[in-house]
């Protein structure tokens, strides 16, 4: 028996079916919606690989039940830029080549723009306990903090 | 370095055949790889790597296509290679596009590994592009009835001064070069040269930062279904009894269970339906686990206690004498293990007597060989595309999961089949670095140099790639099992535990022996442990000499090169100031004792509790002529980095069943809170050749950080890893 759940991903509804409501959303993201960013990692909320912004709060997607998504607000990394244009952290990622082979991108970018949205102007402390979560097997982590320095800058330009 | 016997110079087609296919290029990523892109049209291709179309071809859009038998494994090589061949053929950057490791269409360049990408596919590719350029001069000097000394190129353009023009294209008549690569050709100047050296930025990150397509993981097909494996209890176990008909009343959107031995597969359209079989057969599978593992008694103690192979690896001057003035010390490290951040994942289908695979191996080509013969095809019946993955840092289950799909597509053709490992999966069951136990002597002469030195290496294989089909993991479980081949090649073993420094006398004996888990190349490989050890003993003898540290090791050191790196460090670090509780440590490194120099210090805090916070780490690196300024800083960072979480967490874990270490909780590693700032000096030598360095920073970091341990506290560490001092 197919369930219909509605949710809202990056501006637009979806109508998706499922066979099982308790399905992690990060599957009907990668699978049903096509979309790339979400990684799966771990599947068990360890990592940050799958993050998303879930009504605005990052959120490891491997953890969330499709059901418990349903009428709520989902922003994937595919959703930050507007057009052509990047996001700033996005933006300040790129600049500072802040990835070696990329995998943990989508965790690490979306964690700073969660960070950034609760605070403009983080400190080092901020950005460590908010980058906690987000696992980064290559080390790239200097480069991290220093794109999320240089989008907190842009972003309050 | 590992070393390779080439298959390369087999030729898949007739030289004469070689036919190529347009592909479109996407907008806006033109000297990236074409990654993921499934849309990609088979290429016939010449594959001889002595000629220079093996390496490169001249688009008819003025645009140059790279083929490189390396894989991208974050490590930059894609970028490399484009500012080799844009630079020979004085091109813009972004008119270069790069094809990844896949057979029948790169060169054969055997497995991607020991840092040496640079030194092989990039200087292939900046010779074959030094020889077109030549070549296209000559052509385009005969055509327009000019002088070559009157032309340049440019842009895929050749220009006469001030007069006529004609692109590569025309003058080739849309066909390729069909000359042999000339390895003297003229490379361009140093002091003309516009992308090598430059920090040229990796166009795939704009792709990863909006989500595009770059991972295998990735991929997708029409039709595509999903596949997990369900792994053995143990090592040594075998199948019991597995329930297929509860399995399908638990979970009804099975379409296929593949079992074969002990090996067992499953396949469902929903991706999460493979999910819940795997999840439904790991608990309600019966095996039977015959051998158990060992434990009870220290890691070292057991090592020590099984039976191993002395052999001598390395004798120079006279054998070793013990005497009384002899300093000894032993020294140990655990089992580690790569930690992808993307579990390791494969596609393929068998379709047509054809079996296509996609893989983030190291080796397409041998992987091909291997699992050709696992699954009873000819290689030429096996197609393997290279598609990137998460950073793997050696041999991981890349190899491993491509095999395993390759047997479900052969149980279930006609559909692409994505398998995807689990996180327990990678942790539980990829192949390790080996534990290690390195036992050292030496002595000091009158002056306080080095004059003998002696090391006793106990380790398992560092080398256990797909060479052969049993040393693919679901080979040793079918209803025919293979064995996996004893190692040959030890190298690994011993690499690095000849110290760089001038010393009259230095023998080396390794002992091998085969260890409670399964291992194979860790980046690295031996020199991590060899140079933790070495170099920690450096400092023991410094103080045994009574010279600081970088003094001792300066004092002892002959090449230059060496020389350099390490007084650079010293006037680095010598602006830092330390206060109660701190210390700073150094170590240092000849990679290989043949590739990158590398000179690393940490500085940290011992708390009062005897919690060590790392704070920072500086490298000062020679890697001979830089080719990518960025791209040499961010492998050394992040080497550092990565070897700081070995060093300070890490250890796989295991009882008497299996491998415990199943998640990061029960295998941590390096977060933010914990990261130290770093710091990379690099020299660049022009002159030099160029050397691979993402290996180079492993060892020394680790010998940096537990010399300044002793620095902050005075205790001596000689175990890995150190989580905290003990009281
Ligand atoms: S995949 Fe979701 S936290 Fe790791
Ligand atoms: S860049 Fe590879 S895991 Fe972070």
């Amino acid at each position: 028996m197919k369930e219909t759940i509605s949710i809202r991903v990056n501006g637009r509804q979806h109508n998706i079916q499922v066979d099982d409501a308790k399905t992690p959303l990060l599957y009907i993201l990668r699978n049903q919606l096509a979309l790339n960013g979400p990684k799966f990692g771990c599947g068990q909320g360890q990592c940050s690989a799958c993050l998303i912004l879930l009504d605005g709060q990052p959120v490891s997607s491997c953890m969330i039940p499709a059901s418990t998504a349903a009428g709520k607000e989902i922003v994937t990394i595919e959703g930050l830029a507007k057009d052509k244009n990047l996001h700033p952290v996005q933006e300040a990622f790129v600049e500072h080549q802040a990835a070696q082979c990329g995998y943990c991108l989508n965790g690490m970018v979306i964690a700073a723009v969660a960070i950034l949205s609760e605070d403009p102007d983080p400190g080092e402390e901020v950005i460590n306990q908010g980058m906690q979560r987000v696992l980064c097997r290559c080390g790239v982590h200097n480069r991290v903090k220093k794109a999320i320095d240089t989008a907190a800058k842009s972003l309050s330009r | 370095m590992e070393k390779v016997v080439s298959s390369a110079r087999r030729k898949f087609l007739k030289r004469s055949g070689s036919l190529v296919i347009g592909i479109p290029f996407l907008p806006g990523c033109l000297s990236s790889t074409e990654g993921a892109r499934t849309n990609v049209e088979p290429l016939q291709r010449d594959l001889d790597p002595t000629f220079v179309k093996a390496w490169l071809e001249i688009l008819k859009d003025g645009t140059i296509r790279i083929f490189t038998g390396k894989m991208e494994l974050g490590q930059g090589i894609s970028v490399a290679v484009a500012q080799v061949a844009a630079e020979e053929l004085n091109t813009d950057i972004n008119k270069v596009s790069v094809r990844l490791a896949e057979t029948e269409v790169t060169p054969d360049e055997g497995f991607t590994v020991g840092s040496n990408s640079i030194e092989t596919s990039a200087m292939s590719i900046r010779y074959a592009a030094a020889t077109a350029r030549e070549q296209l001069l000559q052509l385009a000097a005969k055509q327009l009835k000019v002088t070559a000394s009157d032309l340049h190129v440019k842009d895929g353009m050749v220009y006469q001064k001030g007069g006529k023009t004609i692109s590569f294209y025309m003058l080739l008549d849309g066909k390729q070069l069909d000359v042999a690569l000339n390895r003297k050709a003229k490379i361009k100047p140093k002091n003309q040269r516009q992308w090598v050296g430059k920090p040229i930025p990796r166009k795939e990150l704009e792709l990863m930062v909006r989500g595009e397509q770059v991972f295998i993981q990735d991929l997708r097909f029409e039709g595509m279904v999903h596949a997990r494996i369900v792994r053995p209890a143990s090592y040594h176990a075998t199948l019991k009894k597995v329930n297929e008909d509860a399995l399908r009343i638990a979970v009804p959107g099975i379409h296929k269970l593949v079992v074969n031995g002990s090996f067992i597969g499953l396949i469902a359209a929903d991706e999460y339906d493979a999910v819940k079989g795997q999840a439904y057969l790991k608990k309600n599978t019966q095996w039977s686990v015959k051998h158990q593992l060992r434990v009870g008694e220290s890691l070292q103690q057991q090592i020590e206690a099984l039976p191993n192979e002395q052999e001598s690896a390395i004798e120079k001057g006279n054998a070793f004498q013990p005497s009384k003035e002899t300093i000894k010390a032993t020294y140990f490290k655990p089992y580690i293990m790569h930690g992808s951040i993307g579990p390791s994942c494969a596609l393929a289908i068998f379709k047509d007597g054809k079996l296509t695979i996609w893989s983030h191996s190291q080796g397409v080509y041998p992987l091909r060989k291997a699992i050709s013969a696992l699954v009873g095809l000819t290689d030429e019946q096996v197609h393997i595309k290279g598609v990137p993955g998460a950073g793997c840092y050696g041999h991981n289950g890349a190899d491993d999961v491509a095999a395993d799909v390759a047997i479900l597509a052969m149980a279930y053709p006609g559909k692409h089949i994505r398998l995807q490992w689990s996180r327990s999966d990678e942790h539980g069951w990829e192949p390790f670095g080996s534990a290690m136990i390195m036992s050292l002597q030496a002595k000091l002469n009158s002056v306080g140099k080095i004059s003998d030195w002696y090391g006793e290496i106990w380790s398992d294989t560092h080398t256990a790639r797909p060479r052969a089909a049993s040393n693919l993991l679901a080979a040793q479980y079918l209803s025919e099992p293979l064995t996996p081949q004893p190692p040959g090649w030890k190298g690994g073993s011993y690499r690095n535990a000849a110290p760089y420094y001038h010393i009259p006398n230095v023998n080396i004996d390794i002992r091998s022996f085969k260890g409670p888990l399964r291992t194979s190349a860790l980046r690295s490989l031996g020199a991590y442990a060899n140079i933790f050890a070495l170099e920690s003993f450096m400092d023991e003898l410094a103080e045994k000499a009574g010279k600081d540290p970088v003094t001792f090791r300066i004092m002892n050191s002959t090449d230059e090169r060496s020389v350099a790196v390490l007084e650079r460090l010293r006037d680095i670090t010598s602006k830092d100031t330390l206060s109660d509780g701190e210390g700073v440590g150094y170590g240092f490194t000849r990679y290989g004792n043949g590739a990158a120099y590398c000179s690393v210090a940490a500085k940290l805090t011992v708390t009062v509790n005897g919690e060590i916070k790392l704070r920072k780490l500086w490298a000062v690196i020679d890697a001979g002529e830089v080719i990518n300024l960025d791209g040499l800083k961010n492998q050394t960072e992040g080497g550092m980095i990565q070897a700081a979480s070995w060093t300070l967490k890490e250890a796989v874990k295991y009882d008497e069943t299996h491998v415990t270490s199943l998640n990061w909780n029960s295998y941590p590693i390096l977060r933010f809170t914990e990261i130290p700032e770093v710091h990379v000096t690099v020299i660049d030598r022009p002159s030099e050749q160029p050397v691979g360095a993402g290996e180079a920073a492993q060892g020394p970091t680790a010998a940096a950080i537990a010399n300044a341990v002793y620095q902050a506290s005075g205790k001596r560490i000689r175990s890995l890893p150190i989580p905290k001092i003990p009281s």
